[in-house]
């Protein structure tokens, strides 16, 4: 173990990309990233866009989920890599789904963005698209309680079936109830 | 039904199979199907794995796996901790590389804060990361082969495990759950036997995978178990979500080390082993291919190390987010206030979202992590290589024989804690 004081830290080189910094809302992006794929491919659906940490984000509505997953996927983005929800209670629209997509070819990921308010918490599957899916809409659905309709057979996969609530909501208590 | 009318290849539920039983079925007779319940305590299915199988005779007319037993909310339990309290839960999550939890998890915090971290520690990590897939291939191939008779395998990997294991005791303290990485660097300077201790490793271990190959490449039972087993062509791969080894096993030429670079890997020289033929045989090769591969990043990694004035830093210069060293803390007031700060209330983070993924042995790890701003983090999501690979399991066995069920969960070397979390 070190107990001597380190040698100082070489200057770190400014990186220009990271110098840019975020651009936020769908105009901005489009017009800054008018090049990338997923924009392109997107232009019609999308309804809000941010790049932040060099990471795309395109949010579209809930009912053009599988348009979009569609588009992007004709676009190149050829690889599902992650289905997952966050909980922004108590604000609405409450939840927000992030899809992770891949492409093998380009080397970028895209990330799909759907909000969701507390009042219709449904959407369509995207297993027609990309059936590996499957298991992440299932797991959304245990632990959030959000429908995917058109799933072949969304039932609970960690929980067990008589379970009552959905874990990862932000008012179920991290103790759980007793 | 859902079942009969679902687009092919997704996996059913346990229901379905047994309902599919029920309508193929012909009870009495002799020509009908029967289910089989296949764990959850089984020796073969490497963790608490249950499979529902209709089989008719010895063949597989459709399997479900049931998973959960293990699931302890580990996604939940993130967001009661400050961001520094997550990395020993990451270690449990694949408990054969908690090194690569670490790592993804590490560098999506490293992300959000946008912090620059040392050349020197980047290279440990990445050494580290090398001698952690080494050590998850190495538990593979043994349970692997005693899955399909070859005990004698078993004992021999677990010979070089100990080794790796021994490393990382040295340099954490712990065999297993190192939690050795930090936010921003890493926890401790290596010790000083640790180099010596590498070396020796990398220096065997060639002549040791040379030596696995002679025990099992020719074998004719070996040859006979995985051959034209388990096959899975490119596209059902990308479709189902496979990553890692049986991808590339499968043809798919892709590696995040490489096309994705992160954390240095784009400073080493190294192949990305693949084949075309997608069965138990192709990943197998591959696997043993990529730990050759991995001694060699590892070596070069000792190289860039010893280049380097030693004592360098491995932490980022960001004293309100890494912990003041020891000595530090006890002669200056401010490295004092700086580390009661972080111990109690954590460092704030800034809102946004980052997923970042790293190539773990069994394929990509990504962590999504959510930040409003606070110390705590509001979300945090794995993305795991096992998970998704699970859902290939029916069309890997599907036709195939009751025994090759193991021979095919052996080879796509899933890890049931990080399925169910």
């Amino acid at each position: 173990m070190a107990t001597t004081a380190p040698t100082p830290n070489p200057a770190p080189v400014p990186d220009a990309a990271a110098k840019a910094g975020p651009i936020f809302g769908k105009a901005a992006v489009f017009e800054a990233m008018a090049e990338n794929a997923a924009v392109k491919a997107l232009s019609e659906l999308a309804t809000d866009a941010k790049f932040d940490r060099k990471e795309l984000t395109i949010t579209v509505a809930r009912e053009s989920i599988v348009a979009a997953c569609e588009a992007v996927k004709a676009a190149g983005y050829n690889f599902f890599e992650d289905l997952t929800a966050v909980d922004w209670y108590p604000q609405e629209p409450r939840f927000q789904l992030s899809y992770h997509i891949l492409s093998h070819g380009m080397k970028e990921r895209v990330r799909l963005a759907v909000r969701l308010d507390s009042a219709g918490l449904t959407l369509d599957s995207i297993t027609p698209v990309w059936p590996s899916a499957n298991f992440y809409e299932r797991e959304v659905f245990d632990l959030f309680g959000i429908h995917f309709a058109g799933h072949p057979r969304l039932t609970r996969i960690m929980m067990p079936e008589n379970w009552e609530g959905h874990p990862l909501r932000k008012d179920y208590p991290v103790e759980g109830y007793r | 039904m859902a079942s009969l009318e679902a687009p092919d290849m997704i996996t059913p539920g346990i229901e379905d199979v047994v309902a599919n039983a029920k309508l193929h079925g012909n009870a009495g007779t002799s020509d009908h199907t029967m289910v089989l319940n296949m764990g959850p305590q089984h020796p073969s299915t490497h963790g608490v794995l249950r499979l529902v199988l209709e089989i008719d005779g010895e063949a597989i007319v459709a399997l479900a796996p049931d998973i959960g037993y293990l699931h302890t909310g580990i996604e939940k339990t993130c967001e009661a901790k400050f961001y520094q309290q997550v990395i020993p839960l990451t270690d449990r999550i694949d408990y054969l590389c908690p090194m690569t939890n670490n790592l993804a998890y590490c560098l999506a915090v490293e992300k959000l804060l946008e912090l620059e971290i040392p050349e020197r520690a980047q290279i440990l990590r990445v050494l580290l990361n090398e001698i952690t897939r080494i050590q998850s291939h190495l538990v593979w191939l043994g349970t692997h082969a005693m899955d399909i008779g070859a005990l004698t395998m078993f004992l021999y990997c677990w010979r070089e495990r100990e080794d790796t294991l021994r490393i990382f005791e040295s340099i954490s303290g712990q065999r297993m759950m190192t939690s050795y990485f930090r936010i921003g660097g890493l926890a401790l300077e290596p010790p000083l036997e640790f180099r010596e201790q590498v070396q020796n490793f990398l220096d065997i271990m060639p002549g040791r995978i040379d030596q696995y190959e002679s025990l099992l490449t020719g074998n004719p039972i070996w040859i006979g178990r995985l051959q034209g087993v388990g096959t899975l062509s490119a596209a059902e791969a990308v479709a189902l979500g496979v990553t890692g080894p049986p991808l590339r096993a499968s043809g798919v030429d892709w590696d995040l080390r490489r096309d994705m670079p992160y954390s240095s890997y784009e400073k080493f020289k190294f192949d990305v082993p693949t084949s075309t033929v997608g069965d138990v045989w192709a990943r197998y090769t591959v696997r043993l291919l990529e730990m050759r591969e991995s001694v060699k990043i590892c070596q070069q990694a000792m190289d860039m190390l010893a280049g380097m004035p030693a004592n360098g830093r491995i932490v980022a210069d960001a004293p309100k987010i890494v912990l003041p060293y020891r000595e530090q803390m006890k002669t200056q007031m401010e490295s004092l206030i700086h580390h009661f700060k972080i111990v109690t209330e954590g460092f704030a983070v800034p809102a946004g979202e980052v997923y970042q993924a790293v190539e773990s042995p069994r394929g990509e790890m990504g962590y999504y992590v959510v930040s409003d701003g606070t110390a705590k983090p509001y979300r945090v999501h794995m993305r795991n290589p096992s998970f998704a690979t699970l859902q290939a399991l029916e069309t890997m066995c599907k036709g195939r024989l009751l025994a090759d069920v193991v021979a095919v969960i052996g080879s796509i070397d899933i890890v049931l804690g990080e399925i169910d979390r």
